[in-house]
């Protein structure tokens, strides 16, 4: 079948999850309305916010990663992949609707609704207040609203625009063989991956580094794009999956499998390489200023914070080592999920005990608000798939992949 | 058979067949050498002497001749260390990385870059090991048993990290290279007339016959030398930079060093592979071989990780605004600013700067300038580790120790005598070992070769 057809058994799927979603988020706005005193009241604010922000960063940064790998594939005239591109366009396709929810985080800390970010408070930089933190002055040269801004609108921004024009062309590749199209996405590319460089370690700095506002690393940027990478990865080999195993894509063949098994095995040991970087070095020197990031997440969140790291780490080491398994649907599903949730706490480690200190917790807003992004991170992606056959034609090197045959 | 689609360029040039590439690869090991060997020998020769005076001088009467002081007590060597193992990176680089890429422009560079890392290494050994001062000790820095009083190595200590970490780099470069080799050396040995030269190659290729069974190994274990290797690149560099990045050094303790480095050494070391095939391929007529399209490859690779080094440049520099602490801050700017500001100023330009004239698809393609921007980033990437090195130490926490660094002519000669050492040894291999992986290359003849691609249209 060369066009997707999104069931309507899976739409209602994807609503139940939105709607497991909602209510999470009822309950949610209900435990600030209900809580007893201002510090309950706080966390309460903190504990909802917090988990918009996470499942935005998260899910935006599948969309986002997609958009990434597909660059890559052009600009490294990589061949194999055509036959997912459509994939990873359709995972693009989130981005807007992530952004969205991003954008939300941030208009309610501007106005004060939250704390997340607590810079953003006038009082912390205000030399006369009681609340004034000079190590927070000091960075407000680049910790300011009207920067923030412009930087968060503008990366967002440009994202979307190349994401689009990718996809416009793709398309239009479509109608008729057309090199010209193929360049330009190749140009555009080039483009897109130098301004990436830049923007996503700035927007690590800006949407999450800054939450812990007094610590700093410079491997944070490059650490966050990792992780982002890998989900992304892992969720184009599930997406795959998911087509191929419902008679959909019959161009994807085990070698293809194997080469996406490669990616997410290749991609896990590079978060561990980073997270173990980071970690180390920062372990070693014991500077007071680098410490108290770890700290709290070792001393309050020991459980997670090492369980997360290992499983991401040996999950996919372990299981994905040997080559048969890289094209066994049941041990990439399994190990696929296991690492997105492993990713997915990744994400939750960076961001609760800055915001919530040691009364973070995963309960039933921080599971159902998950399952509702999931639900509409899948709809839109379903929906985005439908809309173009489900492999590029007329690409340059769809006779390459096609034809793929690796050992 | 893979397809090949007809937008991608051949790879191997002009109306080649299998017996040309043969005759073509095996010519510089059978025929004399040109006058332009003998002239670059002869240099390489005399530079490697002097360097070899300089060595055994620095031996004789100990480091103080070294423009060292107890300030600045890491400066020339560590630089040329980390320079020349960054160098080594390329190779492992191309040898592993590519191959588990499918890279098949692989082919017509991964011998020569291989060699090169191999005698990269050695020279980046050296340093560490002349340093200790008491050479005839250097086996101390090994964990052997102990009877010699209270002598242990530090497990805590990343330099000893970096022995384990340099000798497994050198180890597996050496057997990846070698296995590669075999298949070649036993085409020379087949094709040697002289008994003399047969019964060399003939022990060196350890009686190949080039059987199917032969060949089902040598592809096996070749994919697993490079799932193996390609961790290595990652350790080796990550593990030179935490020479640095666990001290409280400001300017050294940063926590993006292992990548950058990484990423700043493959940079590196493409571009000292850029600079040897391009004078390699014209010195011994590879041009068919070794074409504009690979230089502009490797060219893409020198932009792609010289971006990444700016990018960790500039990730420092606004870190160190934004950490608020002062040492930091200062570090960074007494590296702008301060008496090394020519050092910085150096990398900034070849390093950063120039590559990014590589974004133009002519400069790419452009022989002559390919060749001169690979010497900037040569010379740009030894500012980077003096800069590193020297600017973090010349002012400390005390200003009371405040000093400059100035190399004596013995930490020059050493230095010039290591790039001597290591042409001697290049100009070598290229006499006496198949330059291309002949055998490899006719893999690819048939989908990537000009007249096959030409013959389907």
């Amino acid at each position: 079948m060369e066009q997707f057809t999104f069931s309507s058994k899976l739409k209602r799927t994807t609503f139940i999850l939105m709607g497991v979603g909602l209510i999470a988020l009822v309950l949610g706005i209900a435990n600030i309305f209900g809580s007893s005193d201002e510090h309950h009241h706080h966390l309460a604010v903190a504990r909802l916010w917090s988990n918009v922000l996470i499942n935005g960063f998260f899910f935006f940064g599948i969309a986002l990663a997609a958009t990434f790998f597909m660059a890559v594939q052009y600009v490294a005239e990589a061949g194999w992949a055509v036959v997912i591109k459509r994939i990873l366009e359709a995972l693009g396709a989130f981005m807007p609707v992530g952004a969205f929810f991003l954008i939300l985080v941030f208009a309610a800390g501007t106005f004060h609704f939250h704390h997340l970010y607590h810079w953003m408070d006038p009082a912390v930089t205000d030399p006369e207040s009681p609340l004034f933190d000079s190590i927070i002055a000091g960075k407000s040269g680049y910790l300011n609203l009207p920067f923030f801004w412009v930087r968060a609108i503008l990366f967002l921004g440009v994202w979307i625009w190349f994401w689009k024009r990718f996809r416009t062309k793709s398309l239009e590749e479509d109608l008729g063989f057309d090199r010209k199209r193929h360049f330009a996405n190749v140009r555009d590319a080039a483009i897109f991956l130098v301004f990436f460089g830049y923007s996503s370690s700035a927007a690590s700095w800006d949407w999450i580094m800054s939450i812990d506002t007094h610590w700093y690393s410079t491997l944070f940027g490059w650490y966050t794009f990792s992780g982002i990478w890998l989900t992304g990865m892992v969720v184009t080999t599930l997406l795959a999956l998911y087509l191929k195993k419902n008679g959909f894509l019959p161009q994807l063949n085990a070698s293809h499998i194997h080469d996406l098994g490669k990616w997410v095995f290749g991609v896990s040991f590079l978060w561990a390489y980073l997270f173990f970087s980071q970690f180390m070095l920062i372990w070693y020197a014991n500077i007071p200023e680098e410490v108290t990031y770890f700290i709290p997440r070792i001393e309050d969140y020991t459980y997670i914070y090492w369980g997360m790291f290992l499983v991401n780490f040996l999950f996919p080491m372990i299981a994905l080592m040997d080559r048969d398994h890289k094209r066994n649907y049941g041990f990439l599903i399994t190990i696929g999920i296991i690492v997105l949730i492993g990713h997915w706490l990744d994400t939750y480690m960076m961001i609760i005990p800055g915001t919530m200190q040691e009364h973070g917790t995963i309960g039933f807003i921080e599971i159902g608000l998950a399952l509702g992004f999931l639900g509409l991170f899948s709809y839109v992606v379903l929906n985005a798939l439908t809309k173009a056959p489900l492999v590029a034609k007329n690409h340059p090197f769809y006779q390459e992949s096609i034809h793929h045959e690796i050992h | 058979m893979h397809k090949e689609s007809e937008i991608r360029y051949p790879l191997i040039l002009g109306n080649k067949t299998y017996h040309q590439i043969t005759e073509d690869v095996c010519a510089p090991v059978e025929g004399r050498a040109n006058k332009l060997w003998y002239m670059a020998f002869t240099v390489a020769v005399i530079t490697a002497i002097w360097g070899l005076g300089c060595i055994t001088y620095t031996i004789g009467r100990g480091i103080g001749v070294w423009g060292l002081n107890t300030t600045i007590d890491w400066a020339w060597d560590i630089t040329n260390f980390v320079w020349w193992v960054g160098i080594g990176h390329a190779g492992t680089l191309i040898s592993a990385v590519l191959l588990l890429f499918r890279q098949k422009w692989r082919m017509a560079i991964n011998r020569s870059a291989e060699a090169m890392t191999i005698f990269a290494v050695m020279m980046a050994a050296l340093f560490p090991g002349i340093h200790m001062g008491r050479i005839w000790m250097a086996y101390w820095v090994f964990p052997i048993p102990n009877q010699f009083g209270s002598l242990w190595v530090n497990f805590n200590s990343p330099l000893l990290w970096d022995v384990f970490a340099i000798s497994t780099y050198f180890s597996v470069s050496l057997v990846f290279w070698y296995i590669g080799l075999i298949p070649d050396f036993a085409t020379i040995r087949d094709r040697a007339t002289r008994r003399g030269p047969r019964a060399v190659y003939s022990i060196l290729s350890f009686g190949w016959s080039g059987k199917i069974k032969q060949w089902i190994r040598f592809e096996e274990v070749s994919l697993v030398l490079a799932g193996l290797a390609t961790p290595l690149v990652f350790s080796v560099h990550s593990i030179v930079s935490m020479d640095f990045a666990t001290s409280v050094i400001p300017g050294w303790h940063t926590t993006i060093f292992p990548p950058y480095f990484v990423a700043g050494a493959i940079f590196s070391g493409f571009a000292m592979v850029q600079t040897l095939l391009i004078t390699a391929r014209k010195v011994v007529s590879l041009e068919s071989y070794i074409t504009r399209k690979h230089i502009e490859y490797m060219n893409i690779v020198i932009v792609i990780t010289g971006s990444m080094v700016g990018v960790a440049y500039l990730t420092e520099l606004f870190i160190a605004y934004y950490s608020g602490v002062e040492f930091e801050q200062y570090a960074f700017l007494n590296r702008a600013t301060g008496p090394y500001w020519w050092a910085y100023a150096s990398m900034m330009t070849c390093n950063v700067v120039t590559p990014l004239l590589f974004f133009f698809e002519k400069v790419r393609k452009n022989i002559v300038a390919s060749f001169i921007i690979s010497i900037f980033v040569n010379i740009g990437m030894w500012f980077e580790r003096f800069v590193i090195i020297v600017t973090s130490l010349h002012r400390d926490y005390i200003p009371a120790n405040w000093t400059l660094f100035h190399p004596t002519f013995v930490d020059i000669g050493i230095f010039i005598g290591t790039i001597g050492i290591f042409f001697v040894l290049f100009l070598l291999y290229a006499r006496t070992f198949p330059v291309l992986a002949l055998n490899e290359l006719k893999s690819i003849l048939k989908s990537s070769g000009d007249n096959y691609k030409n013959k389907k249209h």
